[in-house]
Order: C-alpha cells, then structure tokens, then sequence
C-alpha cells in the first residue's frame, strides 16, 4: 500500500512536459499533458488486467464449453463443437480477445453460467446492493482515521497516543474476516442490537428497504470493513504529522507563538494532506477485496458474495467481469487521486508547467 | 550487513546497544519454531472425534473447548497455526524471490524490461488481491497449490518496488561506478555489489510479508478456495465456526481467532526486531 508514495506520485508525463515554452497555452499545457498521461496510463491498465484475466482464463485448464454444459449432460461432440464454434472458440486466442473487448464496448461480457443472467447486469444488481456499504466503509475508514491520526499526531508519545498506536498496531493485524464474527457474536448474537447477517429485512427486497433498515443491515459489515483502512490512515497520518512537527519551521512558527493546534491546521493538515489522498483512494482495492469476507461472513447479499459463490461454481465469465470492474473502480480511484495532486501540492504543477 | 562485521567494538559493547532487539528477536523466533514445528508433530489422536463430548465450552481439560464432533479445539487450531505458518513462509519466500529477481533486473538492465516491471507493478497494486487470487486459485484448481500460487504472485509487488528503488540508489554509488569503470561485468556488479547490499533488508521484508501472506491464505481458505476441508486450518475452522455462531458457541471462533492473530503479532515483533539488528542505522543503539 505504502509503496505508491507520494513521492512516486507524478509519474513523468512523457517528453511533452519540458517543452512547454512552444506550446501556445503555457502552462495548462503542462496540466493538460499531466492529465492525458494519467488518463491514457489508467486505460492501459484497464486494458491489460482484461488481457491478463483473459489469457489466464484461456491457458486454464477449464473447457468453457464443458462447463456450460456440466459433468452430466449428454450433449453430442457434434452440439459441443458447434457451441465452440457460436462462442468462436475454434478462431485463434488473440482474435477471440478482440472478439471479446468488441462485445465488452457494446456493453456485453457474456452470460453467467451460474445465474444465467448477463454478466453486465448481475454485476449491476450487485454493486447496487455493495454501495451503501462500499462507500460508507470508505468514508468511516477515511474520517475516523485522519481524526485519530491528528489526535495521535498532536500528542505525541502522551498516554492518549499510545492507546491510538497499539489499538491500531493490533487492529491492522486483525483477520478481517474474524474481526466480523466477533463483532457478529457481540452485538448481534448476544446484545441484538443488530441483525444477524443480510442486507434487508426477511422477505423483503431491496426496494422495499427503508434507508433505516439498509442502514440497519449494513451498520456491522460496514465497521468490519473499514477497520484495516482505519489503522493504515491513522498510523500515516499520525507519522506524517510527527514529522512535520519536528520540522525547523515548525519550531519557528511555535517560537513565533502558534499553539500546537494552530501549527496542525495551518501546516500539518496540508502536509498529511498528500499520504492522506494516496492511502484512501489507494485503500478502494483493500476494500472492495474485503467486501468478499464481510459479505460472506454478514451474508450480505452484495458483490462480493456474488463473487464468492462465482468462486465455488467455477463461474469464469463472471469471475472475468468481476475481475476488470473492480480493477478500473481501483484504477479509476488511483486515477482520481493522481489529479488531485496537482491540486494538493502546487510544486507538482510547477514543476510540469 | 557489512557494517555489522566492520563493527570493530567490543563483543560486550555491542551486545549492549541493542539488547532488546536482540532479545525480542530470539524469543519471537523460539516461538515460532516452537508453534511451526511442534504443532506439525501434534498427532490426529489429540483432536480425534469423541461423541460424549461435544460442544463442551472452555475447560481445564480443553482449554479451547470442544466442537460438535467433540474434537479438541486447542489442538485442532494449534495444528492449523503449523499449516498456516508452512504455506505463509513458502509463499512469502517465493513472493521475495521474484521481487528480488525483477527488481534487480529492472534496475541492472534497463530499459524496456524497467518499463514492463513498473507497469507489472501498477497492474498487481491494482488489481483487488483477494478477487484475484480466487482467481487463481480456481484457475489451478483448488487447495494447498492454488493458495500458494496465488498468495506468492500477489505479495512481491511492494517488495519489488522497493528493491528497484534500492538498486538504483545503489548504481550511482561511488563504489559501484568504480567497479563499473576497472571493468567489471553487470553480472559481478548485481551478484557482488547489489546482492549483499539489498539481501538483508530483503529478509526483513519477508519477515513482515509474512503475516500478510497467511491473513490473505486464512481468508482464501476461510472461503473455500484454499487448504482443503479435511485439514484443521484456522481458516477451515473458523468457517466452520459460522455455522454455530448463532447458537452462542463463541469459543470456536474466538479462540483460533485470537491464536492466529497472536500468530500475525509475534512475526511483525520477529520481522522489526529483525529490522533493527540488520539496519545499519539502528544496529549500533
């Protein structure tokens, strides 16, 4: 995680960045180029993550067309031949993975051999049902964590930041998994404040859920799944502001009279603004990863059961989609936050422009 | 390393500076001998089936308790910390191996094959790692492979980043363009000047990739796609676990849950200690 350093973060925008006194527009043009390379980087990534999931899938020793059929059926080798030769299984690998992103621009990943449904739509549904709890353990890991991180940070080796430190040092080597049952255990089993597991109410579906009931239902899966993203941001953070706190300005500005908080809000902040952007746009892949064994464990009917149960059937369409939609939902989270460096740190831009 | 052995201190001197490390280091890696290997000598006999006595909640006789086949649950989830530390330490040692490889490699030979790494990086970093090695693991069929497969292709990422940046620290340095100018080839360069340089810290981050390869092996399993059933791991057993969580019989989950995290706690422990002995920074304090 911590290995996309900010430091990293301003990937060389090609040849085109150092040679702006030519270009009309200034410095937008060292923006504009800025943007176009992280954007066509993005796409490149999207790209291959099919390529790899693709080749992988195709070296595999499953025979999509036996599982179409299943162990039992009686299918001729004639009828197996001709639906290898509908699915273009009999054309060379290279052009059935252009057949295939050609189906994917149009909006077609295939069928789900499992549920028998468009890939397209089941991952649709799915992520319909994660997003309340993909965003809000988004949002509690990124919140909670810069906060305590800040109150960690400011003081600094007291008792209250050694709680914060060692809750979190053990918090961050917590199986995600069983940090659920636990949770599940306490609050649902033995106080029953919350429900045991699903996403909605008991015979109801999720357009008649109330947002209180989906709350309801999300509340603990939520938690569960922000708690590794809440130890990593508090740690960063809190590191990030020690640092900066033993800067020579930072002793300047307290010799000038700043008070410790003073000092946090005007320069602490943005300083730990950086490693804060990386790690939450960065923790979208912990999270959507995580969203497998919370859901699993909550049986939260979400994306991330649909993969495990893609799993367990061998479901390799599905897998595949699952696969590039969560990756671009990561590249796109990575893309974001390489846009808003410029923003964060105006030496980025200086440096482009 | 080097500055270790140059360290021309006294014995004494320096066991002095840094004796907990030291300490920690030595008791952390008993422990872990101690479970890795005795647990693996722990026979089926110990957890065997006894249909008098299920379900039996923690006790002195079985200080875990029992479960709905009467097994013992301490033994059961001790044998399971064996596995899980073999499969950790094969994956993490395989997943150092290939950062070492093509990081070195990206930074000695340059060019497209830097490019192809960097871009191999950014391609693993984003890929959701538990999706993925599902992935995997159904590709090659499942059990203890697919889990090793998976987990050792996934974990080299950070490392190899790390390395790269290493040995192009390294390239600058005066020593190595010394080398490079009496003449010496690339190949004596990576093996005598890069290697010893970047092989210690390359085995701390074993140590500390460890945990996370056996978080991500236990979650695999915990879904089914890893070690198989019929074997005790703490990932078989706490799925197991789910279905009787709602009969209040907490002490099977939360048992080889805590073990399992105090597994994960002792190896971070092992792996910083470690890191302080071999540091050159903070070997001396």
């Amino acid at each position: 995680m911590t290995a996309s350093s900010p430091a990293t973060a301003p990937e060389k925008p090609g040849t085109t960045g150092s040679e702006p006194q030519r270009n009309p527009l200034g410095r937008w043009s060292g923006i504009a180029s800025y943007i176009l390379w992280q954007i066509l980087k993005c796409i490149s990534l999207i790209v291959a993550v099919s390529a790899l999931t693709f080749f992988l899938a195709k070296i595999s020793p499953i025979d999509p067309v036996a599982a179409y059929f299943g162990s039992e059926s009686q299918a001729s080798p004639e009828q197996q031949a001709a639906l290898a030769a509908k699915w273009g299984l009999d054309k060379p690998a290279l052009v059935q993975f252009g057949l295939w992103w050609r189906n994917l621009l149009h909006g077609d990943l295939g069928t789900s051999l499992m549920l028998e449904r468009p890939v397209v739509t089941v991952i649709r549904d799915g992520l319909a049902n994660s997003s309340l709890l993909l965003f809000s353990a988004w949002l509690i890991s990124g919140v909670i964590g810069a906060f305590l991180g800040v109150v960690a940070g400011k003081n600094e080796g007291k008792w209250i930041d050694r709680i914060i430190s060692g809750v979190c040092y053990v918090f961050a080597a917590i199986p995600t998994f069983w940090f659920g049952m636990v949770m599940l255990l306490l609050f649902a089993v033995w106080l029953g404040w919350f429900p045991i597991g699903l996403s909605v109410p008991i015979g109801s579906t999720l357009g008649d859920a109330s947002l209180g009931e989906r709350i309801h239902h999300a509340a603990l899966p939520a938690l569960t799944l922000s708690l590794l993203g809440i130890s990593t941001i508090t740690m960063q953070t809190r590191t990030r502001l020690i640092n900066e706190r033993h800067c020579d300005y930072a002793l300047f500005a307290t010799s000038r009279g700043e008070t410790p908080w003073q000092f946090i809000w005007r320069h602490g902040l943005r300083n730990a603004l950086m490693p804060f952007v990386t790690l939450q746009f960065g923790s979208i892949s912990e999270i959507i990863g995580g969203s497998v064994l919370a859901e699993s464990v909550f049986s939260y009917a979400g994306l991330g059961a649909i993969t495990a149960s893609a799993g367990v059937k061998g479901d390799l369409p599905l897998l595949i989609g699952i696969t590039l939609i969560s990756a671009t939902l990561v590249f796109l989270g990575n893309l974001v936050a390489n846009l808003l460096y410029p923003i964060i740190d105006p030496r980025i831009k200086e440096k482009w422009s | 390393m080097s500055a270790l052995l140059l360290n021309s201190d006294p014995v004494v001197e320096r066991w002095n500076g840094h004796k907990t490390a030291t300490l920690v280091f030595a008791l952390t890696l008993v422990l872990l001998l101690t479970a890795g290997i005795g647990g693996s000598l722990i026979p089926e006999s110990t957890y065997a089936v006894h249909f008098d006595q299920t379900n039996l909640p923690p006790s002195p006789a079985h200080p875990f308790g029992t479960d709905w086949l009467g097994r013992d649950m301490g033994f059961r989830a001790l044998k399971g910390l064996s596995i899980s530390i073999r499969i950790g330490l094969f994956a993490s040692i395989v997943s150092s191996l290939i950062a070492l490889l093509m990081g070195i490699g990206a930074a000695v030979l340059g060019g497209w094959f830097d490019r192809f790494v960097l871009w191999l990086v950014d391609l693993m970093q984003g890929m959701p790692h538990l999706i993925f090695m599902i992935f995997i693991a159904i590709l090659v069929g499942r059990g203890i492979p697919g889990v090793m497969i998976g987990v050792a292709a996934t974990h080299w990422v950070g490392l190899c980043r790390i390395v790269r940046a290493e040995t192009i620290h390294l390239r600058t340095s005066p020593y190595v363009i010394a080398s490079r100018q009496m003449g010496r080839s690339k190949w004596f360069i990576a093996t005598r000047h890069y290697i010893p340089y970047i092989v210690p810290q390359t085995l701390v981050a074993t140590v500390l990739m460890f945990p996370h390869a056996i978080l991500h092996e236990s979650g695999l399993t915990f879904l089914g796609f890893g070690i198989p059933m019929e074997l005790p791991a703490i990932g078989v057993i706490l799925s197991e676990s789910m279905r009787y969580l709602s009969s209040g019989y907490w002490w099977l989950a939360v048992f080889p849950g805590l073990l399992l995290l105090g597994l994960v706690l002792t190896i971070d422990r092992c792996g910083n200690s470690l890191s302080t002995l071999i540091s050159p920074s903070t070997a001396q304090k």
